[in-house]
């Protein structure tokens, strides 16, 4: 026994930076999970003048997907978004982040618009409020208006189908 | 009198580039203390698109976002807790570079330590165990007498 003691604390050790490899330093958990989404009056970005808050979507399920037309991941996410808006199961809001009012616009023009509506953050100030540090981001908000899932990096059709649908339908359910 | 005018424009010329300096990088120069402060703070968070990188230190653009919020943070009397309490309430504890003391990272506080206190531990049994191994023997007066005539001699090889 004693002197396999080695080859034990190997195991452990060769076990622990296995798991190492496959986790992703660059998903931070989220502080904000099961705690109420940052309130915020934005204006609306195909109306300006128009103004949109959290508030409004209280008894909805809702998804906020934050997003920039400078955003590369967000190119890769789009025919995603685009496929769920058609199936209408959920309605996805879009928080366009530190971008220029008309490069939004032409973005949203050019590869088509998934969203019921999009919020103009130009400073990024809301952004700091919901913990984005990686654009594209998803949040999965809950009838009382709670955040129950946070989505870092593009939605894929394998998230969607594993954890955010599944998700939506059980909060909707309730 | 005229000697007078002549060295009182010139200490005037000089004045002249400090006011020109006012105009540029006006956040930085507006108030230095505040922005002692501020970078004294920011680097001991850590910036979350370099991850590597401290707030203070990273050019990434979010850094400059939230350097600008820590500012105004400060403008508005807030403590540097309580601005690190504003920023983990957002990005969790991983914006400090110092993580808290919670039952979650007890294993990184007290890990270190275990292990070396465990490492101390199996030295001392195995010293231990060696000295019981190996009993002290007593020389006989032979003996003694040739030890002591080996570590007298000057020539090594004798």
């Amino acid at each position: 026994m004693k002197r396999f003691w080695p080859f034990i604390l190997f195991v452990v050790l060769a076990g622990f930076l296995y798991v190492g490899l496959y986790l992703n330093p660059r998903e931070v958990p989220s502080p904000l999970i099961n705690k109420p989404a940052p309130m915020f009056t934005l204006a609306q970005l195909h109306e300006p003048s128009k103004q949109f808050s959290p508030s409004e979507m209280k008894g909805k399920v809702w998804l906020l997907n934050v997003w920039a037309s400078w955003c590369v991941s967000c190119r890769e996410e789009h025919p995603v978004l685009m496929a769920l808006a058609e199936r209408n199961i959920v309605p996805i809001y879009g928080l366009d982040y530190k971008d220029k009012r008309e490069d939004g616009l032409g973005w949203l023009a050019k590869g088509g618009n998934p969203y019921t509506m999009s919020m103009s953050d130009n400073e990024g100030r809301i952004g700091i409020d919901y913990g984005v540090y990686g654009v594209p981001e998803t949040y999965v908000i809950d009838k009382d208006g709670i955040i129950r899932y946070k989505q870092i990096g593009p939605v894929t059709p394998d998230s969607l189908r594993e954890t955010i649908l599944p998700l939506v339908a059980g909060l909707q359910a309730k | 009198m005229k000697n007078i005018c002549k060295y009182l424009s010139i200490a005037l010329l000089c004045l002249l580039p400090t006011f020109a300096h006012a105009g540029e990088a006006q956040d930085m120069a507006a108030d230095p203390v505040l922005e002692k402060r501020m970078i004294g703070l920011a680097d001991k968070l850590r910036c979350l698109v370099c991850q590597n990188e401290s707030l203070a230190s990273s050019h990434a653009e979010l850094a400059e976002d939230l350097r600008r919020e820590v500012r105004e943070l400060m403008k508005k009397g807030m403590s540097d807790d309580e601005i690190k309490d504003y920023l983990v309430a957002r990005y969790g504890d991983f914006v400090l570079y110092e993580p808290p003391f919670k039952r979650y990272t007890l294993l990184l506080w007290v890990g270190p330590f275990a292990l070396l206190i465990a490492g101390l531990a199996g030295l001392m049994l195995q010293l231990r165990k060696r000295k019981q191994a190996a009993p002290e023997t007593q020389l006989s007066a032979e003996e003694a007498q040739r030890a002591a005539e080996l570590l007298n001699s000057k020539d090594p090889q004798a």
